[in-house]
């Protein structure tokens, strides 16, 4: 299991960060602080280490900006919309090593699908119950297919 | 058969658990309604109007004695003593309880079953053909292929909250058993021109309010990179799928909207990403699963002859089985159509009957079809008598098979939230006229009657010869008829014949078009789809409208 | 047209109708509700006990409410092609 950054888990926000979201982190790095450019204002030539991608906005649009960039934040204004999940996966295919953070309607029932897809930091917009996000995580002994956290699928260790 | 290994069963452990906890949660008002109901979704439980209503997968329709009995305890222990059997080849129980769902899902996990992904915003349940392993004219068992995609898409990371449902089908011989055509992704084993085995991979066909025939996306992918493509096709939907409207986001709308040619460009680029990533399982874990789909142990010396001066089991024969590959056996259909019966149900009684001649007679296997039927794929034909009248004494031998009271149909207002007007007894009138006289029904011949009882289509109106789709009109039920439809290798989409009628109405029409085709058949081997084609609609509108 | 109120428990699935002080698995016990069926809605939307609540008109009497529309008819009889699963206070013969 990754080290979590358990001092940054939801549920102690800072009397300063009313209306920042809870950060739930699953990095060693120190958590990237400056401004988050709209996808279109980096593209446009922003100087920008953070960028933000919405469901509708195409990832592989930064692929070859991915060397200079901290934190990809990636929004989920619904829980049901799904297509953050793929850019999240494309971005860790292209080599992003970055920080890639789920932001918005991100409920604890997901969290484990995130994680596979690469995400390792979160800000959900209702504050996530540590124990459980713990338990969600430490659910699945195995998967069945390949994804971006790199876990062995199951037939791979059938034929070891 | 596929068995689970420690890991498929390590799997299914861990989401039972999960399920569990999320109930809890809910029970405990942690979450929302809104927030549970994917949840549920995504375990097969649904809110009907009598009550919670439970699918529970069935993998490609096949399944144990085992697995059977479980089922039939299932519906004495935490339902009313009975099951339906439905198109996608699972079965669903009406009146389940949220608060008793954990135990049902513990006494399922025993016996290797689940309800995982049997509905929501998913991968569903993987479907093929009932005849798969016993039919002569397959290529190959397409099964193991099933399987794979079953552990692939189970509990997929990244397709977990795709715009809409997805379905896939797998077949293996050119006669088309699945209704591939139909699906979100069908898939065709068959061999190019070096002899190597691949599929021909349809997408976005579907039913329901625009229904579509499917278009081929790729003519031949090898059976070794089926799974990564699929990925590749899923990734597209996901990212591209519309999310605006949900009558528009079912994938054969986006296939429509791109053209096939663009989308056909757009998977093509995504899979030439995605495939050197090592997606594919490797060919040990091919070689692992396909052995488990090894032909049964034949009796080499079994006879091939069959006694059938018994004229009932003679009639039950001649209907209900089709030949099997191999010498001496046979494939036997089990109706669940009986008279005044409800197409699909069966009894927990008749269940446990069932599970028993599997073992006793077919080697341990049971299929359920599209047709809401079961099968007994390997069966011994010395032993098909006793079949029959073990069969024939639990109200299992009807002999009806592809027959005008072989009828496909929904729950429709009797059971579903979203039903606009009842579906089965509109099947238990038509069946009526003609469930007492067989040798009328063999007359009349192949004729697929399926009804709906809203634009959804779960009845399959669109791929009937004769479809039924029930609608609200000023609060009363009232029906559509649409003629010409097909899912099989001839696939077809049945058109609107004429106005709607009511409830007596189109069980009247049905009566007449049925009059009108056995005066208008070529010759007694054509088929009403046949004269169909070969007429048009408009004698078809007269008789019934005229 | 008089109007009353119905829903699912969440623990069970089960239908109900609110006969004024109480839930109620027969149609017979409910009452019609005037403007303070829309507050009792909106509170039990939310508390997320009972799923779906929604008020629906009825013709007849009290203790023998008819739903006007056919869907909500078979909730208050059961399916009609199972007639040994009926509810008990409304015929499946009304559907």
């Amino acid at each position: 299991m990754d080290n979590q950054d358990q001092s940054a888990v939801a549920g102690a926000p800072s009397p300063a960060l009313d209306d920042t979201p809870a950060l739930l982190r699953f990095r060693d790095d120190a958590p990237f602080e400056s401004p988050i450019a709209p996808l279109a204002d980096f593209l446009g030539g922003g100087n920008f280490a953070a960028v933000r991608v919405d469901p509708g906005e195409n990832a592989r649009d930064l692929i070859p900006h991915l060397g200079r960039l901290k934190l990809i934040e990636v929004a989920f204004p619904k829980f049901r919309d799904g297509r953050g999940y793929s850019s999240a996966n494309i971005l860790r295919e292209a080599g992003f090593t970055g920080e890639i953070r789920a932001v918005g309607d991100v409920l604890v029932d997901q969290i484990g699908f995130m994680r596979r897809v690469g995400f390792d930091s979160f800000a959900p917009d209702a504050p996530l119950d540590p124990g459980v996000v713990q338990a969600t995580l430490d659910r699945y002994p195995y998967v069945y297919m390949k994804s971006a956290d790199g876990k062995t699928p199951v037939w791979a260790l059938r034929h070891g | 058969m596929y068995r689970y290994d420690q890991y498929d069963q390590a799997i299914v452990d861990a989401r039972v658990a999960e399920f569990k906890e999320q109930v809890g949660r809910r029970l405990r008002n942690e979450i929302t309604e809104d927030q549970f109901k994917p949840l549920r979704l995504m375990n097969g439980l649904y809110l009907q109007l009598h009550a919670y209503m439970l699918r529970v997968a069935i993998p490609y329709g096949t399944l144990s004695g085992t697995q059977m009995r479980m089922l039939a305890h299932i519906a004495r222990k935490y339902d009313r003593d009975y099951g339906h059997f439905t198109t996608r080849q699972n079965i669903q129980y009406n009146w389940i309880k949220l608060e008793q769902f954990s135990d049902l899902l513990d006494d399922l996990s025993k016996v290797e079953m689940h309800a995982f992904q049997t509905s929501g915003n998913c991968i569903r349940n993987i479907s093929s053909d009932q005849f798969a392993g016993a039919a002569a004219d397959e290529l190959a068992d397409p099964r193991p292929y099933a399987e794979l995609l079953r552990q692939w898409s189970t509990l997929h990371p990244e397709f977990s909250f795709l715009p809409r449902k997805f379905k896939i089908a797998v077949i293996a011989s050119d006669t088309d058993r699945a209704a591939i055509q139909l699906h979100d992704i069908g898939l065709q084993l068959r061999k190019n021109d070096a002899g190597d085995l691949g599929f021909r991979v349809y997408v976005g066909g579907g039913m329901g309010r625009t229904p579509i025939i499917g278009k081929i996306v790729r003519d031949f992918i090898p059976v070794g990179q089926f799974l990564s493509y699929s990925e590749g096709i899923l990734r597209v939907y996901n990212r591209y799928g519309r999310r605006d409207n949900i009558y528009k986001a079912r994938i054969k709308i986006l296939v429509t909207e791109l053209g096939i040619e663009e989308f056909t460009r757009q998977v093509e680029a995504e899979w030439a990403q995605l495939e050197p990533l090592g997606l594919d399982a490797p060919q040990a874990e091919y070689d692992r699963i396909i052995a488990q789909f090894s032909d049964p142990e034949y009796d080499l010396t079994a006879t091939d002859t069959l006694d059938l001066s018994d004229p009932d089991f003679a009639m039950w024969v001649a209907q209900n089985v089709h030949a099997h590959k191999q010498p001496g056996y046979a494939i036997a259909t089990i109706s669940l159509k009986p008279k005044r019966g409800i197409p699909g149900d069966a009894s927990s009684a008749q269940i446990d009957v069932i599970a028993d001649l599997a073992e006793k007679y077919a080697h341990d296997e049971i299929r359920v079809t599209h047709s809401q039927n079961l099968v007994l794929a390997h069966v011994r034909k010395a032993d098909l008598y006793a079949l029959w009248q073990a069969l024939d004494a639990a109200d299992l031998a009807t002999p009806n098979l592809d027959l005008v009271t072989d009828i496909i149909v929904c729950p429709g207002m009797d059971y579903c939230t979203l039903a606009n007007a009842r579906s089965i007894p509109i099947a238990q009138n038509i069946a009526a006229k003609f469930e007492n006289n067989v040798a009328e029904q063999r007359d009349i011949g192949e004729l697929k009657i399926k009804v709906s009882g809203c634009i959804n289509g779960c009845g399959h109106h669109h791929a009937g010869h004769i479809g039924i789709l029930g609608v609200d009109k000023k609060g009363e039920e009232a029906y559509q008829l649409l003629l010409g439809g097909s899912g099989a290798e001839d696939a077809s989409l049945a058109k609107i014949l004429g106005p709607g009628l009511d409830e007596n109405g189109i069980v009247a029409a049905v009566d007449k078009l049925i009059a009108f085709y056995r005066t208008a058949r070529s010759a007694p081997e054509e088929r009403f789809l046949d004269t169909y084609r070969r007429l048009g609609p408009a004698p078809f509108k007269e008789a019934v409208y005229g | 047209m008089p109007r009353i109120l119905t829903g699912n428990r969440l623990e069970t699935g089960d239908v109900l109708w609110w006969n004024g002080s109480d839930w109620s698995t027969q149609i017979k016990d409910a009452v019609a509700l005037g403007e303070e069926g829309d507050a009792l809605v909106a509170r039990l939307v939310a508390e997320e006990r009972i799923n779906d609540p929604v008020l629906v008109d009825v013709t007849g009497e009290p203790g023998a409410y008819v739903p006007t529309t056919t869907r909500e008819r078979v909730r208050a009889s059961g399916p009609s092609v199972r007639a040994d699963l009926a509810r008990g206070s409304l015929s499946t013969e009304v559907i």
